[in-house]
């Protein structure tokens, strides 16, 4: 069972309290892109085993998204941060980082 | 007018714990950033009350604001005092980014009462209901059973519940099933 904080109410939600937002930090490609760079934003997504970033709502709780850093093989929770940024925190980095030395972020 | 009823028409159920009908509550919802102190300030003005700490209720006379989100308060007050709380609220407010509504026939309110509610709660909704855990004063929003939720606790021996209006019966025959007598594990105890 997976359980994240979500950071605007403080609650440990549990997962079916929560629901999923795919992947995290997508960089949009609307008007004026091309084709690929639109298929890609629509139909590409990661499926890594290991670190991932995703988007979850507090669905049943406070309704707000938020962002968590997980890892899908173990399902260790290495933090979750504030919707209303682009990039993980360094704070979120340092915790993969201690826990996943040889990690790095993809591309 | 029309005579306002609730969902559950007073309905009861005595089982290890006694689910009732909470009856008619007028309930003011706000949205409007509650970090921002001069939301504060009107809420204060309107209710009395301060605002409530993050899932925390805070009360003065009959109302209560209930934290849902940080940017959402819930008012519980009577029935009939709920059109003026609106009005008071929006006078404050005049000038804020705020939205201020009276939803008082949009959630039914339930009463639990007696040894064994944080067993009860604890078998539909994934909270930590233990002592210590969840106490008097938090508000908690989650789901019972399958249907979204806010819960809080009076007393060791009581505790209210609230639900939309059209799930209602649903929740008030899930809770009465799970208060059935012999059916609470005492693990709370």
């Amino acid at each position: 069972m997976l359980i994240l904080r979500c950071p605007y109410c403080g609650v440990d939600a549990e997962e079916t309290d929560l629901a999923p937002g795919g992947e995290a930090h997508l960089t949009r490609h609307g008007p004026g892109s091309d084709d690929a760079e639109f298929r890609d934003y629509l139909f590409q997504r990661r499926n890594p085993r290991g670190v991932h970033f995703e988007r979850w709502r507090h669905a049943f709780g406070c309704g707000k998204w938020f962002h968590a850093a997980r890892c899908t093989q173990t399902l260790e929770v290495f933090g979750t941060y504030s919707a209303q940024c682009s990039e993980p925190p360094e704070e979120i980095m340092t915790a993969i980082r201690t826990r996943r030395p040889d990690w790095e972020m993809p591309a | 007018m029309s005579e306002a009823v609730t969902a559950l028409a007073g309905a009861t159920y005595e089982g290890a714990v006694t689910v009732a009908d909470g009856g008619l509550t007028g309930m003011v919802q706000l949205r409007a950033d509650l970090a921002d102190a001069a939301v504060a300030t009107a809420v204060k003005a309107a209710t009395g009350a301060d605002l409530p700490d993050r899932r925390r209720i805070s009360a003065a006379k009959e109302q209560r604001l209930l934290w849902m989100s940080p940017d959402e308060l819930l008012i519980l007050t009577d029935h009939g005092a709920a059109p003026d709380l609106v009005k008071r609220l929006s006078t404050e407010l005049t000038g804020q980014h705020a939205l201020v509504l009276d939803l008082s026939d949009a959630r039914s309110r339930i009463r639990l009462s007696g040894q064994g509610v944080r067993e009860v709660l604890a078998k539909g909704a994934p909270v930590d209901l233990a002592p210590g855990r969840f106490e008097p004063g938090e508000v908690r929003r989650t789901r019972i059973g399958q249907i979204a939720a806010a819960f809080w606790l009076l007393s060791e021996t009581e505790a209210e519940v609230i639900c939309f209006r059209s799930v209602a019966p649903f929740l008030f025959d899930w809770l009465s099933t799970a208060a059935r007598p012999g059916s609470l594990p005492g693990h709370f105890r």
